[in-house]
């Protein structure tokens, strides 16, 4: 196959990883909550669901009860995770960057300690073909494309039509945007919120299982996720906290970041090493310029939720 | 209150209210409930995760025990805590101008590392070609421009259009971070991308190789308290943080004052870079500032933003880091138990001060008052 869709493939596939994590984010900052603990959230998520896959990765269970029961326990992982953060912020108004850099640090280091105690042979390798299903075994580069990629994109697609189409979303923009006014409509603000958050760390969770179970499939995986937790919360701004525009924005990011490596393979460009990480450093440099743009340009669509970052208390005035 | 009941409307079961003044041991003694409950709940984490524990619950003692011995066991231990509070605490203390402004700076981790960046590509190419004592003096100031113009760059566009600078911050850290990966392939053409030890450029000995360190940060919190407390510069920017129009009514310059905050703020983490490069690792990598611009924030915050209070804040955080490096090796577990202990005690910490801000009223109360 042509080098450049195998190049777009992997993109993609690659860029599942922080669709996930942005599509949580974007629910969780539309109720104002800036949540800074997503990279802890995936780790969590990541590891919830390999600790499933390694009670029941060699069982004799139907194969897609075993997926099933996968993506079940990440997402209830990264739901505790998620609680934790809005119990903190919601009930008890601390502040979000604090807790959630808290909850990174918690969730990063539990998900190490759990992770080391798991056998790599029995949740990675049989399951992994399971996730990978409608393509698994092909030869060709779109047998890295299976469940959880098309999950992550219907995942983006809807949360854009509920968050942009719907009363619930409407409703939920408001919280974000002036939680008194909302509450003043009788919207129910801290409900909302908690349902907002723990919802999106469970999507956002989803990516950390995905990284690890699919898309890099290896036992050093988790590794190295953490740093993606990051540069999802990037794409938030890239994609203008828009879940559907996460889609596009994944894949423009997880090109850059694999470019480093394809680009080696093309014999009409010429790289040196020092070009590598000038590479994956435009992902930030153009979520940088995004944010600057928006800002300049001031239109009320693109900005961040009004209310980010600010606790509610109804008897504040 | 009487006709609400009568009427049959259903009070909410708790009743909030915010609370002002409380004794100041009284706070102290929330936050303190909160430690010793989260240890509580260290210890229950921990019981699940060490195999060890499970076999000997008996060995609880020794777990609690090892916050102690992995700080100050020996004075090679306690020296160690000392000098990683004080990096701590130094990029602790940057962030507080910043923060006490509402400028909600997460960028320490570059700042710092850009700081480290400055230093020592300042020794790489001019280190034992000029006099040991101008090195030291040029390696400083590159870390403190370099740590300047990191903060700056978000300042910048917050005072000109209010651009978000939580998140153009949290951007600029990976940034450095590949900017620093850069220069590591630029430098060490190898391949194995890991600066050897320079020989030049090490900052003096005093007493031991931490001592310097330790009364640079201690030096600076003091410094850095009168600045904030007793001038008019620390007075501006405590307006700024209330309220950016009361500001602008008494006539404060709010832009000037934001650039030239965040300019002391991005010059203190670089000042720490400094620290960093010249006084302990004379290298760098990627991972030399290792996370410490996160924890920060978390110290400056539970500090109440007071530069006396991230002495202790700093010090517990570091104590529970090392007492839980002690404990994955006396146990033999991964090491990133530390981690995890840490978060646990800080969601305690940080969840104890809703207790302390908040007053809550429960329904059967008011019921009882009312009758009476």
């Amino acid at each position: 196959m042509n080098i450049w869709l195998n190049f777009l493939i992997d993109s993609l596939a690659f860029g599942a990883t922080f669709m996930y994590g942005s599509t949580g984010e974007i629910l969780t900052e539309k109720a104002g909550h800036l949540n800074l603990g997503i990279p802890g959230i995936m780790c969590m998520g990541g590891a919830g669901g390999c600790l499933m896959l390694n009670l029941i990765g060699t069982s004799s269970l139907p194969p897609f009860l075993i997926v099933i029961l996968g993506i079940l326990s990440s997402v209830l992982a990264a739901m505790l995770m998620g609680l934790i953060y809005s119990f903190l912020t919601v009930t008890l108004r601390a502040n979000q960057n604090v807790t959630g850099l808290a909850l990174t640090t918690f969730g990063v280091g539990l998900m190490k300690v759990i992770m080391s105690k798991l056998s790599p042979t029995v949740y990675l390798v049989t399951p992994k073909a399971y996730y990978r299903w409608p393509f698994a075994g092909r030869q060709d580069s779109l047998q890295c494309l299976g469940v959880l990629f098309f999950l992550g994109v219907a995942i983006a697609a809807v949360s854009s039509i509920v968050l942009y189409r719907t009363k619930v979303g409407l409703h939920l923009r408001a919280v974000g945007e002036n939680p008194a006014t909302a509450d003043a409509v009788g919207i129910n603000v801290t409900r909302y919120k908690y349902a907002a958050t723990c919802i999106g760390s469970g999507i956002a969770g989803l990516g950390g299982f995905y990284y690890i179970i699919d898309y890099m499939a290896s036992q050093e995986a988790y590794l190295s996720l953490e740093a993606f937790g990051w540069l999802s919360i990037a794409l938030v701004i890239f994609a203008l906290w828009r879940p559907a525009r996460t889609i596009i924005g994944s894949t423009i990011f997880g090109f850059l970041f694999s470019c480093s490596s394809f680009i080696t393979n093309l014999s009409f460009i010429q790289v040196t090493m020092a070009m590598k990480p000038l590479l994956k450093m435009l992902p930030y440099v153009f979520t940088i310029i995004v944010l600057i743009i928006s800002s300049v340009r001031n239109k009320r669509e693109n900005q961040p939720p009004q209310s980010l970052g600010l606790p509610y208390f109804r008897e504040n005035r | 209150m009487a006709g609400t009941h009568a009427a049959g409307v259903r009070e909410p079961l708790v009743h909030l209210s915010r609370r002002t003044g409380m004794p100041f041991w009284k706070s102290w003694l929330i936050r303190l409930a909160a430690l010793a409950a989260g240890l509580l709940i260290c210890g229950a984490v921990a019981f699940i995760l060490i195999e060890k524990l499970r076999d000997d619950p008996g060995k609880l003692g020794d777990f609690y025990c090892a916050f102690i011995k992995g700080s100050f066991g020996t004075s090679r231990k306690v020296w160690k805590m000392l000098k990683n509070l004080a990096i701590l605490l130094s990029i602790s203390l940057a962030l507080t101008p910043a923060f006490r402004m509402r400028f909600w700076n997460i960028g320490a981790e570059g700042q710092t590392l850009v700081g480290v960046l400055g230093a020592i590509a300042v020794d790489f190419y001019l280190g034992g070609k000029i006099p040991e004592g101008l090195l030291i003096a040029l390696m400083f100031l590159a870390a403190l421009l370099c740590g300047g113009v990191w903060g700056l760059i978000p300042a910048v566009f917050k005072a000109k259009w209010n651009t978000n600078e939580t998140l153009f911050t949290l951007m600029m850290n990976y940034v450095a971070t590949f900017l620093v990966s850069y220069f590591l392939v630029i430098w060490v053409p190898s391949g194995s991308s890991s600066l050897a030890k320079l020989k030049y450029g090490k900052l003096p000995t005093l007493v031991n190789d931490y001592f310097l360190i330790v009364m640079i940060a201690l030096l600076l919190t003091i410094g850095l308290y009168i600045y904030l407390n007793y001038s008019k510069h620390g007075y501006e920017i405590s307006v700024v943080g209330e309220s950016v129009n009361t500001a602008k009514y008494v006539g404060i310059n709010v832009r000037r004052v934001i650039l030239r905050t965040m300019i002391l703020s991005g010059v203190l983490c670089g000042l720490t870079g400094f620290l960093i490069a010249s006084g302990l690792d004379r290298t760098i990598t990627t991972e030399s500032v290792g996370g410490q611009g996160f924890t920060a924030i978390m110290v400056s915050w539970l500090a109440n933003f007071n530069p006396l209070m991230m002495i202790l804040t700093s010090g517990l955080i570091q104590i529970l880091n090392q007492g839980a490096a002690q404990i994955s090796q006396d146990f033999n577990v991964s090491g990133a138990l530390p981690s995890v202990i840490v978060g646990i005690i800080l969601f305690f910490i940080i969840g104890s001060e809703f207790f302390i801000n908040y007053r809550l009223h429960f329904r059967h109360h008011k019921t009882r008052e009312a009758i009476r």
